[in-house]
Formats: C-alpha cells, structure tokens, sequence
C-alpha cells in the first residue's frame, strides 16, 4: 500500500497519454487540474477527520468549515478534469461504456496516479500541526488563486475567483492560530516548533514546477509557482514573527508528490477514503 | 448535479426588460426557501442569476422549459443539490415541467446580491446581515455588528465560522445573547 519514496517507475500520466486523439496541452491541462483538485480534496480530508473531534466546539465547526471549501472546490476541478477526459475520448481504465465523472477521479484513482504535494497528505497530528498545515498551504493556495485568475483558460479562472474569497478566510483564521499558539503558553510553543520540524520540509514542493506547470504556464493558462515563493516566505515571515516562531533557513526539502511519488500517508489515505466504492463498486447513498 | 458553465452574463433580478412570462418564472423562484436559512429564497439570497424561458433557440427543448442559471454561495453549500432540485419541483409544480439549471461561477457570489427585503428577513429572524459592501477588507474583530435581539452595538466575534459556511459566531455583551452574523463576502 505504502509507496517508497525511491520508487522510479512511476508514471503519473499514464492513464492520459495513451491516446493518440487529444493533443499534449489537454493532457497537460488534465494533469494540471488534476493536481489542484487533488491538493484540495486531500486536505479537505484530512481536516474532515476533526469533524466532532476539535479542541472546542466553535473550532470543530472552523476546521469543518474550511475542509467543506476545500472538498467544494475539488469538485468543481474533478467536474473540469472529467468534461476534458470526456470531451478528448481520452480512457479512463476504470470507467467504460459511460462518461467518466468527478467521483471516478476522486475514489478510483490510485496513489501514483494522485498528483498533489505531500505537504498535504502529512497526519492531521495534533492540532499545532493541523493548523501549521492549513497556514502553509492556505499561504500558498492564496497567491495561487490571485495569480490563476488571471488564467486564459475561463474555467480555471473562474473557479480561482470563487476559492479566492473562501481561502482569504482560511489563511486569516490559520494564521491567527499559529500566532495564538506560537506566542501562547509553553507548550503550545513548543508544540508549534515540532509542528515546523515536522513539516518545513515539504513547503519547498509547493514552488516546483512539475511538467504540467510549466506546459500550463506556455499556454497561459497556468501559475509560475516559481514566482509565488517569495510571498509565500514574506506571508510565513510576518506571521512567524509575531508568533515569536523562527523561521528555518534549511533549502533541503522534500518532493515528489506532484509526479506522484508520495510519502506513505497517501496510501491509507485513499484506502479509507475509497473503500465504499472500492468494496461496493458504483454504490450511491 | 447541475453543469458548471462559463456564461458570464448573470442578470439581477430587475423587473426591467422582463416578460411577463421570466416574470411569472422569477415570482416562482422567490418561493424557493434556501434549504439552510428557510425564512430567505434563493432569489433574496441572489443565487438565482437568471431566467429565460425556453424557446427554439434556448433549450430545454419540448415545450414548457425554463433555463435557470445560479450560483453556489460557497464552493462546500452542501444546499446547492437541494436548491436544484427545490427548483424543479416548484417549477414543475408551476407549468414548467421542462427545465434545465446551470450553475455558474464567475462572477462570484457575493452577499452584495442579497436582497434589502432578505436583510429585514434575516434581522427578524435572529441573524445579523452582511454589513458593508462586497469583501470586507478589514479585519471582522473591527467590525460593529449589531445583535439582532436587543440592538446593542456592544457585540464580540467568538469565531469566524459559524453554524455554516456563509455565518460568523458573535455575542452580545448586553444582553448576552450568541448570535449569528452573515458574514459579508
């Protein structure tokens, strides 16, 4: 189930490059959907798992609220993904003789075919570490969304412009947790300084370009992730300093996640996540 | 689920240029309760973006068909399902058994579209409307948010998500009270 980091044989792309119909941007625009929506729906899972387990009520309705925005937008990025697989004849292996749908993409899919960062996939942990999670991406996913509404292509500006709004929330509210907690008592300091051991090493991914970033970014249709590093490091900056958090000056990080080459969270992951339509196959509740 | 199209050109709810017949339509969908918030329609909650009747070259095709187009207010509403389907029962209900519903993204909801009528019904019904207009840039601590049972401006934000997606949690510091706000977006 787990996937070595080492692993070489992988090919992400392989169920989207077979068919000699459909050009390479819309394989790489597929890809590239692909990979937002699957940042989201991770983390909108991962946050799902807090759902009647928060520290207090209203922030069990706050981590529910944000992996419901995140879960939301997903979708409307599989819906995309399915309508270019459909509209190029390009094969999904899991789905014949029917239009394949945002559901297929999400529960029959497995982790090498999934193209989201790692950063996304590491253990909820406790709550210091959901909450750096969510400030790092939300940092991220912020400036991503400002830029990809600027996008040629109308879909993916559109759904930019609507997750834009929903992530100014959610950079707001994680960002007051980290200072809260960061300049908080001892142990919620100490607890941010593990939670930043833990996961520095998986922001660097955030900013590589990945083949479908940099086809993307030739169409004009995509983000220089590149680029958006360096406000993502003066966003975290602010917020770390006020925090009274050091911000870790190491340049080794950890990557992979967007080739799909996953650490070994994904796998169990997608193994709870997918049972019902892997155990019950096209079960409808 | 609806199809999620790019048409970018959402109509208020203007009776300007109306038929009587988009009118007639628009007068159906204002007694479409929000599955969440059922003292609101979708049409004060400005998710409907507009009406067109059906003809040769507007489908639904068959006669008796309406295309509906609207917008989710959040990308998580778990309403939105609920909403098309409220709509095709009230309109199949109402002579218009034919009817095809897009939902669009862009431009986005904002709580701007909100109707004068949905805010006196949301302050009657113990929620505080949106203040201001479009995204608030300030921060929501800065905000004064009146509470909706005693009228006191002396109110404090205990979180900034609410019972759903679209409310913040305040108190008032009078009469005590934990309210909801509609947060402006």
């Amino acid at each position: 189930m787990s996937v070595s980091p080492n692993n070489q044989s992988t090919d992400q792309s392989i169920h989207f490059s077979t068919s000699q119909h459909i050009n390479f941007s819309t394989t790489q625009l597929i890809n590239y959907t692909l990979h937002l929506a699957d940042n989201a729906l991770i983390l909108g899972h991962g946050n799902s798992e807090w759902t009647g387990h928060g520290p207090v009520l209203e922030q069990d309705i706050a981590i529910s609220n944000i992996a419901l925005d995140l879960i939301g937008q997903s979708r409307y990025l599989y819906q995309y993904a399915a309508d270019l697989i459909n509209q190029s004849n390009n094969p999904f292996p899991p789905v014949s003789g029917r239009p394949v749908t945002e559901d297929d993409l999400a529960y029959l899919r497995d982790v090498l075919e999934f193209k989201n960062c790692i950063l996304v996939e590491q253990p909820n942990g406790d709550w210091a570490q959901t909450i750096l999670r969510q400030f790092f991406f939300s940092a991220y996913q912020y400036f991503f969304y400002e830029q990809l509404k600027q996008s040629s292509d109308e879909r993916l500006s559109a759904i930019a412009e609507k997750s834009l709004k929903e992530t100014t929330y959610h950079l707001r509210w994680s960002g007051d947790w980290v200072i809260r907690l960061g300049d908080g008592t001892e142990d919620s300091h100490s607890r941010m300084l593990k939670a930043i051991d833990e996961l520095w090493m998986f922001t660097g991914e955030l900013f590589e370009i990945a083949p479908y970033d940099e086809a993307a970014l030739q169409n004009g249709i995509g983000v220089n992730v590149k680029e958006l590093g360096v406000l993502w490091k003066q966003k975290v900056t602010a917020v770390f300093e006020e925090a009274t958090l050091p911000v870790p000056q190491t340049t080794t990080f950890q990557k992979g996640g967007k080739t799909g080459i996953h650490s070994e969270h994904l796998g169990f992951i997608l193994a709870e996540m997918q049972f019902l339509q892997r155990a019950y196959p096209n079960s409808q509740w | 689920m609806s199809t999620v199209s790019n048409h970018n050109n959402p109509e208020q709810s203007s009776s300007i240029n109306l038929t009587e017949e988009e009118k007639k339509v628009w007068a159906i969908l204002e007694q479409v309760a929000d599955p969440e918030i059922p003292v609101l329609s979708i049409v004060d909650l400005g998710i409907v973006r507009s009406v067109k009747i059906a003809t040769s070259s507007i489908p639904p095709s068959g006669g008796g068909g309406a295309l509906i187009t609207i917008t989710p207010t959040y990308s998580g509403c778990p309403a939105m399902d609920m909403i098309s389907t409220n709509i095709r029962i009230a309109l199949s209900e109402n002579g218009y058994p034919n009817v095809e519903i897009y939902t669009v993204l862009s431009p986005a909801w904002t709580t701007d579209w909100m109707t004068e009528q949905g805010k006196e019904k949301l302050r009657a019904y113990g929620i505080a409307p949106p203040l201001g207009k479009s995204f608030d840039q300030k921060y929501l601590e800065d905000l004064k948010v009146e509470c909706p049972q005693c009228h006191s401006n002396n109110t404090k934000l205990i979180s900034q998500f609410g019972s759903t997606a679209c409310k913040a949690l305040f108190q008032c510091n009078d009469c005590k009270e934990p309210f909801d706000y509609f947060k402006c977006h």
